[in-house]
C-alpha cells in the first residue's frame, strides 16, 4: 500500500517536470504565471501524499501553509503583470 | 483489501487527470487555453489524490483506532478546501492580468471585458 504513494509521488513530480518546461518556453509572462501556480498546485499534492509515505504528519500543516501562500504570490504576481502595481 | 483498491483507483484517477491538465498546458495554443486546461484539470486530480489520502487514513483508523489518523483525515480535507479555494481565485486573477496586459486569444471578435470599463 505504501509503494502505491511511493509511485504516485514519483509520477507527480514527473508532471510537475512538464509543467517546468512551460515555465521555461512560456512566449510570454502569463503563461509563466499559469506554469507556476500549476506547479504549485503540484507540489502541495506531492507534500500530502509524501506525509502519508513517510509517516511525518506535520507535512499536511506544511501543505496548507503553502497553498495559502502561493496563492499570495499568485496574486501579487497577476497585480504586477496587470500593471496595478 | 477494500480500502487498498479504492485508494489505488482514486490516486490513479488523479494522476490521469494531472497528466491531462499539464498536456493541456504544454500543447495548447495561448494563455487562455492554457490556463483552462491547467487550473481546473490540476484541481480535479490533486483533489482525488487527496481522496485517495483520506480512504488510506481512514483504513487505518478503523485498523490501529490511532487517534492521529483522525487529524489526518481532517489536515488533508482542509489541504483540499484552501487549494479549491485558491486556485479558483488565482485563476481569475491570472486571466484579469492577461486581459489588462494586451493578449487577446486569436480568433477572438468581441471584447466583452472592455466593453463594461472594467
Amino acid at each position: 500500500m505504501i509503494g502505491m504513494f511511493m509511485t504516485a509521488a514519483l509520477a507527480t513530480v514527473v508532471i510537475a517536470f512538464g509543467a517546468l518546461v512551460r515555465l521555461i518556453l512560456g512566449p510570454t509572462n502569463p503563461d509563466r504565471v499559469v506554469a507556476v501556480d500549476t506547479i504549485n498546485t503540484l507540489t502541495v499534492a506531492v507534500l500530502i501524499l509524501l506525509s502519508v509515505l513517510y509517516e511525518q504528519f506535520i507535512f499536511i500543516d506544511v501543505a496548507i501553509v503553502y497553498a495559502l501562500l502561493s496563492f499570495v504570490s499568485t496574486l501579487y504576481i497577476a497585480k504586477h503583470i496587470g500593471g496595478e502595481l | 483489501m477494500l480500502a487498498d483498491s479504492i485508494a489505488f483507483v482514486l490516486l490513479v484517477i488523479g494522476l490521469i487527470f494531472n497528466a491531462l491538465g499539464v498536456i493541456g498546458l504544454l500543447r495548447f495554443p495561448d494563455v487562455y487555453t492554457r490556463l483552462h486546461a491547467s487550473t481546473k484539470a490540476t484541481t480535479f486530480g490533486s483533489i482525488f489524490l487527496c481522496l485517495g489520502v483520506v480512504v488510506y487514513a481512514i483504513a487505518h483508523y478503523f485498523w490501529t483506532s490511532d487517534s492521529q489518523y483522525l487529524m489526518v483525515i481532517v489536515h488533508t480535507i482542509i489541504a483540499v478546501f484552501a487549494l479549491a479555494v485558491t486556485n479558483a481565485a488565482g485563476s481569475h486573477a491570472i486571466a484579469r492580468a492577461a486581459h489588462k496586459s494586451g493578449q487577446m486569444p486569436e480568433p477572438s471578435v468581441v471584447d466583452r471585458l472592455s466593453e463594461a470599463g472594467l
